[in-house]
Protein backbone atom coordinates (compact mmCIF):
# COMPACT_ATOMS: atom_id res chain seq x y z
CA UNK A 1 0.00 0.00 0.00
CA UNK A 2 1.46 3.48 -1.25
CA UNK A 3 0.52 6.58 0.91
CA UNK A 4 1.26 10.17 0.02
CA UNK A 5 1.13 12.09 3.63
CA UNK A 6 2.04 15.42 4.48
CA UNK A 7 4.21 14.97 7.82
CA UNK A 8 5.29 17.63 9.80
CA UNK A 9 8.86 16.64 11.70
CA UNK A 10 8.95 16.23 15.22
CA UNK A 11 12.69 16.56 15.79
CA UNK A 12 15.43 16.51 13.67
CA UNK A 13 18.58 15.07 15.54
CA UNK A 14 22.50 15.70 14.71
CA UNK A 15 23.67 11.80 15.26
CA UNK A 16 27.42 12.61 14.18
CA UNK A 17 29.51 13.84 10.71
CA UNK A 18 27.32 14.21 8.47
CA UNK A 19 24.64 11.92 10.32
CA UNK A 20 20.94 12.91 11.32
CA UNK A 21 18.17 11.34 12.68
CA UNK A 22 14.27 12.84 11.75
CA UNK A 23 11.66 12.08 13.63
CA UNK A 24 8.32 12.62 11.36
CA UNK A 25 4.73 12.54 12.57
CA UNK A 26 3.16 10.21 9.77
CA UNK A 27 0.41 8.25 11.75
CA UNK A 28 -0.83 6.64 7.94
CA UNK A 29 2.60 5.50 7.16
CA UNK A 30 3.67 4.50 10.44
CA UNK A 31 0.24 2.20 10.86
CA UNK A 32 1.27 0.61 8.01
CA UNK A 33 4.81 0.31 7.72
CA UNK A 34 6.48 -3.44 7.67
CA UNK A 35 10.25 -3.65 8.80
CA UNK A 36 12.49 -3.14 5.50
CA UNK A 37 10.24 -0.55 4.24
CA UNK A 38 11.45 2.61 3.48
CA UNK A 39 9.84 6.00 2.81
CA UNK A 40 10.29 8.30 -0.71
CA UNK A 41 10.35 12.07 0.37
CA UNK A 42 10.24 15.33 -1.95
CA UNK A 43 13.37 17.14 -0.68
CA UNK A 44 12.45 20.95 -2.11
CA UNK A 45 11.93 22.71 -5.24
CA UNK A 46 15.89 22.16 -6.27
CA UNK A 47 15.61 18.12 -6.17
CA UNK A 48 13.13 16.71 -8.76
CA UNK A 49 13.74 13.22 -7.81
CA UNK A 50 12.61 11.75 -4.21
CA UNK A 51 15.32 10.57 -2.22
CA UNK A 52 14.51 6.64 -1.10
CA UNK A 53 15.61 6.62 3.23
CA UNK A 54 14.96 2.93 4.70
CA UNK A 55 12.09 3.18 7.75
CA UNK A 56 14.57 2.97 11.24
CA UNK A 57 11.40 2.51 13.44
CA UNK A 58 7.65 2.70 12.80
CA UNK A 59 5.33 2.85 15.83
CA UNK A 60 3.01 5.51 18.08
CA UNK A 61 2.09 7.67 14.72
CA UNK A 62 5.87 8.25 14.41
CA UNK A 63 8.74 6.99 11.63
CA UNK A 64 12.08 7.70 12.65
CA UNK A 65 14.96 8.02 9.68
CA UNK A 66 18.66 8.17 10.16
CA UNK A 67 20.66 9.07 6.83
CA UNK A 68 23.82 10.40 6.24
CA UNK A 69 24.59 13.73 4.00
CA UNK A 70 25.47 12.64 0.87
CA UNK A 71 24.55 15.80 -2.02
CA UNK A 72 21.83 17.99 -2.40
CA UNK A 73 19.01 15.88 -1.40
CA UNK A 74 19.92 14.80 2.35
CA UNK A 75 21.86 18.19 2.87
CA UNK A 76 18.26 19.21 2.48
CA UNK A 77 16.94 17.19 5.17
CA UNK A 78 19.44 17.59 7.14
CA UNK A 79 18.03 21.30 7.45
CA UNK A 80 14.56 20.90 8.49
CA UNK A 81 13.50 22.26 11.56
CA UNK A 82 10.99 20.81 14.13
CA UNK A 83 7.63 21.83 12.93
CA UNK A 84 8.53 21.74 8.86
CA UNK A 85 6.40 19.80 6.91
CA UNK A 86 7.83 17.01 4.41
CA UNK A 87 5.93 15.30 1.37
CA UNK A 88 6.42 11.28 2.17
CA UNK A 89 5.56 8.39 0.47
CA UNK A 90 5.26 5.25 1.97
CA UNK A 91 5.59 2.84 3.24
CA UNK A 92 7.11 1.81 0.21
CA UNK A 93 8.37 -1.47 -1.21
CA UNK A 94 9.00 -5.45 0.07
CA UNK A 95 10.50 -5.34 3.21
CA UNK A 96 12.06 -8.21 5.45
CA UNK A 97 10.59 -11.23 6.18
CA UNK A 98 11.27 -11.65 9.99
CA UNK A 99 9.19 -14.89 10.39
CA UNK A 100 11.66 -16.69 7.68
CA UNK A 101 14.44 -16.46 9.72
CA UNK A 102 13.82 -18.42 12.13
CA UNK A 103 14.12 -17.98 16.28
CA UNK A 104 18.30 -17.19 16.17
CA UNK A 105 18.30 -15.02 13.26
CA UNK A 106 21.64 -12.90 12.71
CA UNK A 107 20.52 -8.99 11.84
CA UNK A 108 23.52 -7.03 10.25
CA UNK A 109 23.93 -3.20 9.16
CA UNK A 110 27.25 -1.90 7.56
CA UNK A 111 27.42 1.98 7.97
CA UNK A 112 24.27 4.00 7.00
CA UNK A 113 22.62 0.15 6.18
CA UNK A 114 21.93 -0.14 9.59
CA UNK A 115 18.63 1.99 10.58
CA UNK A 116 16.19 -0.08 8.93
CA UNK A 117 17.96 -3.63 10.85
CA UNK A 118 16.75 -1.89 14.20
CA UNK A 119 12.57 -1.83 13.06
CA UNK A 120 13.93 -6.17 12.09
CA UNK A 121 15.23 -6.36 15.14
CA UNK A 122 12.51 -5.44 17.30
CA UNK A 123 10.09 -7.13 14.42
CA UNK A 124 11.77 -10.70 15.36
CA UNK A 125 11.78 -9.87 18.90
CA UNK A 126 8.02 -8.86 18.85
CA UNK A 127 7.34 -12.46 17.38
CA UNK A 128 9.41 -14.29 19.44
CA UNK A 129 12.76 -15.15 18.24
CA UNK A 130 15.95 -13.92 19.95
CA UNK A 131 18.01 -11.99 17.43
CA UNK A 132 21.52 -10.65 17.50
CA UNK A 133 22.50 -7.75 15.66
CA UNK A 134 25.81 -7.10 14.02
CA UNK A 135 26.65 -3.56 13.16
CA UNK A 136 29.68 -2.43 11.12
CA UNK A 137 31.09 1.35 10.85
CA UNK A 138 34.20 2.75 9.20
CA UNK A 139 35.27 4.22 12.39
CA UNK A 140 34.25 5.42 15.84
CA UNK A 141 32.86 8.58 14.39
CA UNK A 142 30.67 6.60 12.49
CA UNK A 143 29.24 5.02 14.40
CA UNK A 144 25.36 5.36 15.14
CA UNK A 145 22.23 3.43 17.14
CA UNK A 146 25.02 1.31 19.34
CA UNK A 147 22.35 1.53 22.36
CA UNK A 148 19.45 1.59 20.09
CA UNK A 149 20.11 -2.05 19.08
CA UNK A 150 21.52 -2.83 23.12
CA UNK A 151 18.03 -2.04 24.14
CA UNK A 152 16.69 -4.83 22.04
CA UNK A 153 19.09 -7.39 21.85
CA UNK A 154 22.57 -9.00 21.67
CA UNK A 155 24.10 -6.34 19.97
CA UNK A 156 27.93 -6.78 18.14
CA UNK A 157 29.95 -4.06 17.08
CA UNK A 158 33.19 -3.42 14.70
CA UNK A 159 34.93 -0.77 13.13
CA UNK A 160 37.56 -1.17 9.96
CA UNK A 161 39.85 0.83 11.90
CA UNK A 162 39.77 -0.40 15.03
CA UNK A 163 39.05 2.50 16.46
CA UNK A 164 35.94 1.69 18.32
CA UNK A 165 34.94 -1.81 19.38
CA UNK A 166 36.01 -4.71 17.53
CA UNK A 167 38.45 -4.23 14.89
CA UNK A 168 37.38 -5.66 11.75
CA UNK A 169 34.38 -7.06 9.99
CA UNK A 170 30.81 -8.08 10.47
CA UNK A 171 31.39 -11.29 8.09
CA UNK A 172 34.35 -12.02 11.22
CA UNK A 173 31.68 -11.65 13.58
CA UNK A 174 29.11 -13.89 11.25
CA UNK A 175 31.33 -16.54 10.84
CA UNK A 176 31.34 -16.94 14.82
CA UNK A 177 27.79 -17.12 15.19
CA UNK A 178 26.42 -19.41 12.28
CA UNK A 179 26.51 -22.29 14.17
CA UNK A 180 23.40 -21.62 16.18
CA UNK A 181 21.69 -19.06 14.03
CA UNK A 182 18.75 -19.64 11.67
CA UNK A 183 18.75 -17.26 9.37
CA UNK A 184 20.45 -13.71 8.58
CA UNK A 185 19.39 -10.47 7.29
CA UNK A 186 21.22 -7.79 6.54
CA UNK A 187 21.85 -3.87 4.77
CA UNK A 188 24.95 -2.16 3.71
CA UNK A 189 27.17 -1.96 1.12
CA UNK A 190 27.02 -4.56 -1.90
CA UNK A 191 30.52 -6.05 -1.46
CA UNK A 192 29.54 -6.54 2.26
CA UNK A 193 26.08 -8.02 1.44
CA UNK A 194 27.77 -10.25 -1.23
CA UNK A 195 30.19 -11.68 1.41
CA UNK A 196 27.65 -12.16 3.93
CA UNK A 197 25.25 -14.25 1.54
CA UNK A 198 28.62 -16.34 0.69
CA UNK A 199 28.88 -17.44 4.68
CA UNK A 200 24.86 -17.72 5.13
CA UNK A 201 25.24 -19.78 1.78
CA UNK A 202 27.79 -21.95 3.08
CA UNK A 203 26.19 -22.36 6.06
CA UNK A 204 22.97 -23.27 4.40
CA UNK A 205 21.31 -20.77 6.01
CA UNK A 206 18.36 -18.40 4.31
CA UNK A 207 19.42 -15.00 3.54
CA UNK A 208 17.87 -11.70 3.16
CA UNK A 209 19.88 -8.58 2.11
CA UNK A 210 18.32 -4.76 1.35
CA UNK A 211 19.71 -3.34 -2.22
CA UNK A 212 19.98 -0.07 -3.07
CA UNK A 213 19.44 1.24 -6.70
CA UNK A 214 18.78 4.92 -7.87
CA UNK A 215 15.31 5.38 -8.02
CA UNK A 216 12.25 7.35 -10.06
CA UNK A 217 9.02 6.83 -9.14
CA UNK A 218 9.77 4.82 -6.35
CA UNK A 219 6.45 2.64 -6.69
CA UNK A 220 7.24 0.41 -9.42
CA UNK A 221 6.32 2.39 -12.69
CA UNK A 222 9.09 3.44 -14.68
CA UNK A 223 11.61 0.62 -13.74
CA UNK A 224 14.41 2.38 -13.19
CA UNK A 225 15.54 0.99 -9.89
CA UNK A 226 16.61 -2.56 -11.79
CA UNK A 227 18.20 -5.00 -9.88
CA UNK A 228 19.57 -8.18 -11.51
CA UNK A 229 18.38 -11.54 -10.57
CA UNK A 230 18.70 -14.97 -11.43
CA UNK A 231 15.88 -16.51 -13.02
CA UNK A 232 14.46 -19.61 -13.26
CA UNK A 233 15.99 -20.41 -16.87
CA UNK A 234 19.44 -19.72 -15.50
CA UNK A 235 19.45 -16.40 -16.80
CA UNK A 236 19.44 -12.83 -15.52
CA UNK A 237 16.21 -11.01 -15.17
CA UNK A 238 15.91 -7.56 -13.84
CA UNK A 239 13.72 -6.97 -10.30
CA UNK A 240 13.11 -3.75 -9.43
CA UNK A 241 14.00 -2.50 -6.11
CA UNK A 242 11.18 -0.27 -5.19
CA UNK A 243 8.72 -2.67 -5.34
CA UNK A 244 9.99 -6.26 -5.48
CA UNK A 245 12.49 -5.02 -3.21
CA UNK A 246 14.26 -3.30 -1.63
CA UNK A 247 14.41 -7.32 0.60
CA UNK A 248 15.63 -9.94 -1.75
CA UNK A 249 16.34 -13.49 -1.37
CA UNK A 250 20.28 -13.26 -0.94
CA UNK A 251 20.42 -16.54 -3.08
CA UNK A 252 17.70 -14.92 -6.16
CA UNK A 253 20.60 -12.18 -5.97
CA UNK A 254 23.03 -11.82 -9.62
CA UNK A 255 25.95 -10.53 -7.50
CA UNK B 1 -17.83 24.31 -15.94
CA UNK B 2 -15.15 24.18 -18.82
CA UNK B 3 -15.54 22.04 -21.38
CA UNK B 4 -12.52 19.27 -21.37
CA UNK B 5 -13.92 17.07 -24.36
CA UNK B 6 -11.56 16.03 -26.74
CA UNK B 7 -11.60 14.69 -29.89
CA UNK B 8 -8.15 13.08 -31.02
CA UNK B 9 -8.91 11.18 -34.31
CA UNK B 10 -12.05 9.90 -33.57
CA UNK B 11 -11.40 9.12 -30.10
CA UNK B 12 -13.16 10.97 -27.83
CA UNK B 13 -11.22 11.75 -24.37
CA UNK B 14 -12.76 13.01 -21.51
CA UNK B 15 -10.07 15.35 -20.78
CA UNK B 16 -6.67 16.72 -22.75
CA UNK B 17 -4.84 14.43 -19.64
CA UNK B 18 -3.08 11.51 -20.51
CA UNK B 19 -0.06 10.05 -19.66
CA UNK B 20 3.15 9.40 -21.48
CA UNK B 21 4.75 6.22 -22.35
CA UNK B 22 6.87 4.17 -19.76
CA UNK B 23 6.42 6.80 -16.85
CA UNK B 24 3.14 4.86 -15.64
CA UNK B 25 3.61 0.85 -16.21
CA UNK B 26 0.47 -0.56 -16.94
CA UNK B 27 -1.20 2.24 -14.40
CA UNK B 28 -1.12 -0.31 -11.13
CA UNK B 29 0.87 1.15 -9.01
CA UNK B 30 -0.41 5.52 -9.84
CA UNK B 31 -4.19 3.48 -9.28
CA UNK B 32 -3.42 3.67 -5.52
CA UNK B 33 -2.87 7.51 -5.47
CA UNK B 34 -6.14 8.54 -7.51
CA UNK B 35 -8.78 7.34 -9.84
CA UNK B 36 -7.50 6.60 -13.02
CA UNK B 37 -11.29 7.05 -14.63
CA UNK B 38 -10.14 10.55 -14.32
CA UNK B 39 -7.37 10.80 -16.95
CA UNK B 40 -8.80 11.33 -20.74
CA UNK B 41 -6.10 8.50 -21.42
CA UNK B 42 -3.49 6.27 -20.18
CA UNK B 43 -0.07 5.47 -21.91
CA UNK B 44 1.40 2.23 -21.11
CA UNK B 45 5.23 1.15 -21.30
CA UNK B 46 6.39 0.74 -24.77
CA UNK B 47 5.68 -2.99 -26.05
CA UNK B 48 7.95 -5.16 -28.16
CA UNK B 49 7.33 -8.29 -30.09
CA UNK B 50 8.41 -10.54 -27.25
CA UNK B 51 9.92 -9.50 -23.93
CA UNK B 52 12.90 -7.00 -23.32
CA UNK B 53 14.94 -7.13 -20.13
CA UNK B 54 16.07 -3.42 -20.54
CA UNK B 55 19.58 -2.37 -19.04
CA UNK B 56 21.53 -3.11 -16.16
CA UNK B 57 21.86 -0.51 -13.69
CA UNK B 58 22.31 2.48 -13.18
CA UNK B 59 19.19 3.24 -15.53
CA UNK B 60 18.44 6.80 -14.18
CA UNK B 61 20.31 10.25 -13.19
CA UNK B 62 19.17 13.46 -12.35
CA UNK B 63 20.19 16.77 -13.70
CA UNK B 64 18.58 20.13 -13.07
CA UNK B 65 14.84 19.76 -13.41
CA UNK B 66 15.13 16.72 -15.09
CA UNK B 67 16.06 13.42 -15.48
CA UNK B 68 18.46 11.03 -17.59
CA UNK B 69 17.01 7.62 -18.10
CA UNK B 70 17.86 4.17 -20.08
CA UNK B 71 15.26 1.72 -19.30
CA UNK B 72 16.13 0.32 -22.53
CA UNK B 73 12.59 -1.22 -22.59
CA UNK B 74 11.73 -3.95 -20.66
CA UNK B 75 8.48 -4.98 -20.87
CA UNK B 76 6.63 -8.34 -20.98
CA UNK B 77 5.97 -8.08 -24.74
CA UNK B 78 3.10 -7.39 -26.58
CA UNK B 79 1.02 -10.72 -26.07
CA UNK B 80 1.20 -10.07 -22.19
CA UNK B 81 0.19 -6.99 -22.20
CA UNK B 82 -3.12 -7.92 -24.33
CA UNK B 83 -3.96 -11.17 -21.92
CA UNK B 84 -3.18 -9.24 -18.51
CA UNK B 85 -3.04 -5.74 -18.67
CA UNK B 86 -5.88 -4.83 -21.07
CA UNK B 87 -8.56 -6.32 -18.65
CA UNK B 88 -7.14 -4.76 -16.01
CA UNK B 89 -7.01 -1.17 -17.64
CA UNK B 90 -10.61 -1.80 -19.30
CA UNK B 91 -12.04 -1.63 -15.90
CA UNK B 92 -11.72 2.23 -15.84
CA UNK B 93 -13.38 4.53 -18.36
CA UNK B 94 -10.27 6.15 -20.03
CA UNK B 95 -8.56 5.46 -23.61
CA UNK B 96 -5.89 3.19 -23.92
CA UNK B 97 -2.90 4.32 -25.69
CA UNK B 98 -0.78 1.21 -26.71
CA UNK B 99 2.50 2.48 -27.49
CA UNK B 100 4.54 0.10 -29.81
CA UNK B 101 8.28 -0.63 -30.69
CA UNK B 102 10.08 -2.80 -33.16
CA UNK B 103 13.89 -3.73 -33.78
CA UNK B 104 12.54 -3.93 -38.19
CA UNK B 105 10.35 -2.72 -40.16
CA UNK B 106 8.40 -6.06 -39.92
CA UNK B 107 8.45 -6.19 -36.86
CA UNK B 108 6.51 -2.86 -36.27
CA UNK B 109 3.97 -3.90 -38.81
CA UNK B 110 3.75 -7.17 -36.93
CA UNK B 111 2.83 -5.19 -33.58
CA UNK B 112 0.98 -2.80 -35.19
CA UNK B 113 -1.46 -5.71 -37.00
CA UNK B 114 -1.44 -7.14 -33.71
CA UNK B 115 -2.55 -4.66 -31.44
CA UNK B 116 -5.03 -3.64 -33.99
CA UNK B 117 -7.27 -6.54 -32.87
CA UNK B 118 -7.23 -5.81 -28.84
CA UNK B 119 -9.40 -4.26 -27.48
CA UNK B 120 -7.28 -0.39 -27.09
CA UNK B 121 -8.29 3.47 -28.22
CA UNK B 122 -5.16 4.52 -29.71
CA UNK B 123 -1.90 3.42 -30.96
CA UNK B 124 1.64 5.51 -30.18
CA UNK B 125 3.95 4.06 -32.55
CA UNK B 126 7.37 4.82 -30.65
CA UNK B 127 10.05 5.50 -33.60
CA UNK B 128 12.32 7.42 -31.00
CA UNK B 129 13.39 5.30 -28.30
CA UNK B 130 17.24 6.53 -27.71
CA UNK B 131 17.53 3.30 -25.28
CA UNK B 132 17.49 0.61 -27.69
CA UNK B 133 20.88 -0.11 -30.02
CA UNK B 134 18.26 -1.38 -33.15
CA UNK B 135 14.96 0.38 -33.95
CA UNK B 136 13.66 3.02 -32.05
CA UNK B 137 15.38 6.56 -32.88
CA UNK B 138 17.33 5.04 -35.57
CA UNK B 139 14.19 4.88 -37.92
CA UNK B 140 12.67 8.12 -36.31
CA UNK B 141 15.22 10.09 -37.66
CA UNK B 142 15.78 9.89 -41.34
CA UNK B 143 12.56 11.02 -43.21
CA UNK B 144 13.13 8.08 -45.78
CA UNK B 145 13.10 5.58 -42.75
CA UNK B 146 10.24 7.09 -40.87
CA UNK B 147 8.49 7.03 -44.61
CA UNK B 148 8.90 3.43 -44.98
CA UNK B 149 8.38 2.18 -41.81
CA UNK B 150 4.84 4.38 -41.04
CA UNK B 151 3.63 3.13 -44.42
CA UNK B 152 3.78 -0.50 -43.14
CA UNK B 153 2.14 -0.14 -40.34
CA UNK B 154 0.04 2.17 -41.91
CA UNK B 155 -1.12 -0.79 -44.13
CA UNK B 156 -2.03 -2.84 -40.97
CA UNK B 157 -3.73 -0.26 -38.55
CA UNK B 158 -7.30 -0.71 -37.80
CA UNK B 159 -7.21 1.70 -35.38
CA UNK B 160 -5.64 5.46 -35.54
CA UNK B 161 -2.22 5.47 -35.48
CA UNK B 162 -0.16 7.96 -33.74
CA UNK B 163 3.59 8.38 -34.70
CA UNK B 164 5.81 9.57 -31.94
CA UNK B 165 8.65 11.91 -33.29
CA UNK B 166 12.05 11.92 -31.72
CA UNK B 167 13.58 15.72 -30.56
CA UNK B 168 17.18 14.40 -31.82
CA UNK B 169 17.05 15.61 -35.15
CA UNK B 170 17.75 19.11 -37.13
CA UNK B 171 14.46 19.79 -38.22
CA UNK B 172 11.51 18.56 -36.96
CA UNK B 173 8.95 19.21 -38.94
CA UNK B 174 10.57 17.12 -42.07
CA UNK B 175 10.13 14.48 -40.00
CA UNK B 176 6.40 14.99 -38.77
CA UNK B 177 6.04 15.62 -43.03
CA UNK B 178 7.54 12.30 -43.36
CA UNK B 179 5.12 10.40 -40.96
CA UNK B 180 1.80 12.11 -42.10
CA UNK B 181 1.99 11.65 -45.30
CA UNK B 182 3.18 7.91 -44.86
CA UNK B 183 0.04 8.26 -43.30
CA UNK B 184 0.07 9.11 -39.67
CA UNK B 185 -3.52 9.81 -38.09
CA UNK B 186 -1.72 11.97 -34.99
CA UNK B 187 2.02 12.97 -34.37
CA UNK B 188 3.40 12.72 -30.47
CA UNK B 189 5.97 14.51 -29.36
CA UNK B 190 8.28 14.86 -27.75
CA UNK B 191 10.44 11.69 -26.90
CA UNK B 192 13.40 12.52 -24.73
CA UNK B 193 16.55 14.16 -25.36
CA UNK B 194 19.83 12.09 -25.51
CA UNK B 195 21.82 13.11 -22.93
CA UNK B 196 24.87 12.37 -20.91
CA UNK B 197 26.14 12.86 -17.24
CA UNK B 198 29.39 11.64 -15.84
CA UNK B 199 30.78 11.32 -12.19
CA UNK B 200 33.69 13.09 -11.82
CA UNK B 201 34.76 11.06 -8.98
CA UNK B 202 34.97 8.13 -10.97
CA UNK B 203 35.15 9.62 -14.21
CA UNK B 204 32.87 6.81 -15.43
CA UNK B 205 29.28 7.81 -16.85
CA UNK B 206 26.74 7.10 -14.52
CA UNK B 207 24.07 5.46 -16.51
CA UNK B 208 25.05 1.76 -17.86
CA UNK B 209 24.22 2.56 -21.22
CA UNK B 210 26.85 5.98 -20.87
CA UNK B 211 23.61 7.96 -22.21
CA UNK B 212 19.85 8.41 -22.13
CA UNK B 213 17.27 10.25 -22.67
CA UNK B 214 16.37 13.66 -20.83
CA UNK B 215 13.05 14.83 -19.77
CA UNK B 216 11.03 16.32 -16.98
CA UNK B 217 11.15 20.48 -16.84
CA UNK B 218 14.14 21.17 -18.55
CA UNK B 219 12.75 19.90 -21.73
CA UNK B 220 9.04 21.84 -21.55
CA UNK B 221 10.53 24.83 -23.43
CA UNK B 222 12.10 22.45 -25.87
CA UNK B 223 8.66 20.67 -26.36
CA UNK B 224 6.52 23.52 -26.92
CA UNK B 225 8.69 24.86 -29.66
CA UNK B 226 8.74 21.78 -31.04
CA UNK B 227 4.88 21.30 -31.32
CA UNK B 228 4.44 24.38 -32.68
CA UNK B 229 6.85 24.09 -34.98
CA UNK B 230 5.09 21.07 -36.36
CA UNK B 231 1.43 22.47 -35.47
CA UNK B 232 2.17 24.94 -38.26
CA UNK B 233 3.65 22.31 -40.86
CA UNK B 234 0.88 19.38 -40.61
CA UNK B 235 -2.81 19.36 -39.54
CA UNK B 236 -3.19 16.06 -38.14
CA UNK B 237 -3.66 16.16 -34.45
CA UNK B 238 -1.04 16.17 -31.82
CA UNK B 239 -0.27 14.75 -28.65
CA UNK B 240 2.50 17.64 -26.73
CA UNK B 241 4.29 16.29 -24.16
CA UNK B 242 8.16 17.05 -22.46
CA UNK B 243 8.16 18.39 -19.22
CA UNK B 244 4.19 19.22 -18.45
CA UNK B 245 4.14 19.98 -14.93
CA UNK B 246 1.17 22.03 -13.92
CA UNK B 247 -2.02 22.90 -15.43
CA UNK B 248 -1.00 26.23 -16.96
CA UNK B 249 1.69 23.67 -18.73
CA UNK B 250 -1.38 22.41 -19.98
CA UNK B 251 -2.66 25.70 -21.61
CA UNK B 252 0.91 26.52 -22.84
CA UNK B 253 1.42 23.03 -24.95
CA UNK B 254 -2.27 23.74 -26.10
CA UNK B 255 -1.72 27.20 -27.11
CA UNK B 256 1.54 25.90 -28.99
CA UNK B 257 -0.73 23.14 -31.01
CA UNK B 258 -1.36 20.36 -28.92
CA UNK B 259 -4.73 19.08 -28.83
CA UNK B 260 -4.21 16.82 -26.29
CA UNK B 261 -0.87 16.45 -23.57
CA UNK B 262 0.89 13.53 -22.11
CA UNK B 263 2.16 14.53 -18.66
CA UNK B 264 5.59 11.68 -17.19
CA UNK B 265 8.32 12.66 -15.28
CA UNK B 266 6.71 15.41 -13.57
CA UNK B 267 4.65 11.85 -11.34
CA UNK B 268 7.75 11.37 -10.00
CA UNK B 269 7.87 14.39 -7.66
CA UNK B 270 4.36 14.19 -7.66
CA UNK B 271 2.36 11.08 -8.04
CA UNK B 272 -1.00 12.90 -8.28
CA UNK B 273 0.45 15.79 -10.40
CA UNK B 274 -2.34 14.84 -13.32
CA UNK B 275 -4.95 15.40 -11.13
CA UNK B 276 -3.55 18.71 -10.10
CA UNK B 277 -2.84 19.94 -13.50
CA UNK B 278 -6.48 18.91 -14.43
CA UNK B 279 -8.15 21.20 -11.97
CA UNK B 280 -5.94 23.39 -12.36
CA UNK B 281 -6.39 23.54 -16.11
CA UNK B 282 -9.98 23.50 -15.45
CA UNK B 283 -10.15 26.60 -12.76
CA UNK B 284 -7.94 28.87 -15.25
CA UNK B 285 -10.56 28.23 -18.22
CA UNK B 286 -13.30 29.07 -15.92
CA UNK B 287 -11.05 32.21 -14.82
CA UNK B 288 -10.40 33.17 -18.08
CA UNK B 289 -13.73 32.23 -19.72
CA UNK B 290 -12.84 29.88 -21.84
CA UNK B 291 -15.67 27.48 -22.32
CA UNK B 292 -13.82 24.58 -24.28
CA UNK B 293 -10.22 23.33 -24.44
CA UNK B 294 -10.55 22.89 -27.96
CA UNK B 295 -10.53 26.54 -28.04
CA UNK B 296 -6.67 26.39 -27.02
CA UNK B 297 -5.16 24.48 -29.36
CA UNK B 298 -3.00 26.29 -31.44
CA UNK B 299 -4.35 29.52 -30.23
CA UNK B 300 -0.81 31.27 -29.73
CA UNK B 301 -0.72 34.63 -31.22
CA UNK B 302 2.54 35.57 -32.69
C1 LIG C 1 15.78 1.50 -0.47
C2 LIG C 1 16.82 2.51 -0.06
C3 LIG C 1 16.93 2.84 1.27
C4 LIG C 1 17.87 3.79 1.68
N1 LIG C 1 17.96 4.09 3.01
C5 LIG C 1 18.82 5.01 3.43
C6 LIG C 1 18.89 5.36 4.81
O1 LIG C 1 18.15 4.84 5.65
N2 LIG C 1 19.79 6.30 5.17
C7 LIG C 1 20.62 6.91 4.26
O2 LIG C 1 21.41 7.77 4.64
N3 LIG C 1 20.58 6.59 2.96
C8 LIG C 1 19.70 5.66 2.52
N4 LIG C 1 19.65 5.35 1.17
C9 LIG C 1 20.54 6.05 0.25
C10 LIG C 1 19.95 7.43 -0.09
O3 LIG C 1 18.78 7.24 -0.88
C11 LIG C 1 20.94 8.30 -0.88
O4 LIG C 1 22.07 8.55 -0.08
C12 LIG C 1 20.31 9.61 -1.30
O5 LIG C 1 19.32 9.38 -2.28
C13 LIG C 1 21.34 10.58 -1.82
O6 LIG C 1 20.69 11.75 -2.25
P1 LIG C 1 21.50 13.13 -2.32
O7 LIG C 1 20.68 14.11 -3.03
O8 LIG C 1 21.95 13.49 -0.97
O9 LIG C 1 22.81 12.71 -3.14
P2 LIG C 1 23.15 12.93 -4.67
O10 LIG C 1 24.32 12.08 -4.93
O11 LIG C 1 23.21 14.35 -5.03
O12 LIG C 1 21.91 12.28 -5.40
C14 LIG C 1 21.76 12.34 -6.80
C15 LIG C 1 20.75 11.30 -7.24
O13 LIG C 1 21.28 9.99 -7.06
C16 LIG C 1 20.48 9.23 -6.18
N5 LIG C 1 21.35 8.46 -5.28
C17 LIG C 1 22.59 8.80 -4.85
N6 LIG C 1 23.08 7.84 -4.05
C18 LIG C 1 22.14 6.88 -3.96
C19 LIG C 1 22.06 5.64 -3.27
N7 LIG C 1 23.05 5.19 -2.51
N8 LIG C 1 20.93 4.90 -3.41
C20 LIG C 1 19.92 5.33 -4.18
N9 LIG C 1 19.95 6.50 -4.85
C21 LIG C 1 21.04 7.26 -4.74
C22 LIG C 1 19.66 10.25 -5.44
O14 LIG C 1 18.45 9.72 -4.93
C23 LIG C 1 19.44 11.31 -6.47
O15 LIG C 1 18.42 10.95 -7.34
C24 LIG C 1 18.73 4.40 0.73
C25 LIG C 1 18.62 4.06 -0.61
C26 LIG C 1 17.68 3.13 -1.02
C27 LIG C 1 17.57 2.78 -2.45
C1 LIG D 1 11.63 6.32 -17.36
C2 LIG D 1 11.07 6.67 -18.71
C3 LIG D 1 10.70 5.65 -19.59
C4 LIG D 1 10.18 5.95 -20.85
N1 LIG D 1 9.79 4.93 -21.67
C5 LIG D 1 9.22 5.21 -22.87
C6 LIG D 1 8.71 4.16 -23.70
O1 LIG D 1 8.74 2.99 -23.35
N2 LIG D 1 8.16 4.50 -24.89
C7 LIG D 1 8.05 5.81 -25.30
O2 LIG D 1 7.53 6.07 -26.38
N3 LIG D 1 8.51 6.81 -24.52
C8 LIG D 1 9.08 6.55 -23.32
N4 LIG D 1 9.52 7.59 -22.52
C9 LIG D 1 9.36 8.99 -22.98
C10 LIG D 1 8.10 9.63 -22.41
O3 LIG D 1 6.95 8.96 -22.84
C11 LIG D 1 8.01 11.12 -22.78
O4 LIG D 1 8.03 11.24 -24.19
C12 LIG D 1 9.16 11.95 -22.24
O5 LIG D 1 9.53 11.49 -20.96
C13 LIG D 1 8.82 13.44 -22.13
O6 LIG D 1 7.75 13.70 -21.21
P1 LIG D 1 8.00 14.11 -19.65
O7 LIG D 1 9.04 15.16 -19.62
O8 LIG D 1 6.66 14.57 -19.16
O9 LIG D 1 8.44 12.87 -18.97
C14 LIG D 1 10.04 7.31 -21.25
C15 LIG D 1 10.42 8.32 -20.37
C16 LIG D 1 10.91 8.03 -19.10
C17 LIG D 1 11.29 9.14 -18.18
S1 LIG E 1 11.81 3.64 -9.05
FE1 LIG E 1 10.28 3.52 -10.57
S2 LIG E 1 10.12 1.38 -10.75
FE2 LIG E 1 11.45 1.56 -9.07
Amino acid sequence: MSIQEICRAASNTRLGEGLYQLVLDAPQIAAAAQCGQFVHIACGEGNLLRRPISICEAGEGRLRIVFQVKGSGTEWLADRKEGDTLDVLGPLGHGFDTAALGARPVLIGGGIGVPPMLQAAKCAKAAGAAPRAVLGFRNRGAVILEEDFRAVCETFVTTDDGSYARHGFVTDVLQELVADATGVAACGPKPMLKAIAAIAKQAGLPCQVSMEERMGCGIGACLVCACALKAENGETRYGHVCKDGPVFNAEEVEW
Amino acid sequence: MADLRVNFCGVELKNPVTTASGTFGFGHEYGEFFDLSRLGGIGVKGLTPTERLGNPAPRIAETPAGILNCVGLQNPGIDRFIAEQIPFLRQYDTAIIANVSGNTVEEYEGMVEKISDADVDLIEMNISCPNVKCGGMAFGTQPAMVEEVVSAAKRKAKKPLIVKLSPNVTDITEIARAAVSAGADALSLINTLLGMRIDIETRKPILSNVMGGLSGPAVFPVAVRMVYQVRKAVSVPILGMGGIRTGRDIVEMLLAGADAVAMGTVMFADPTAPVKALAELEAWMDAHGVKSVRELSGAVEV
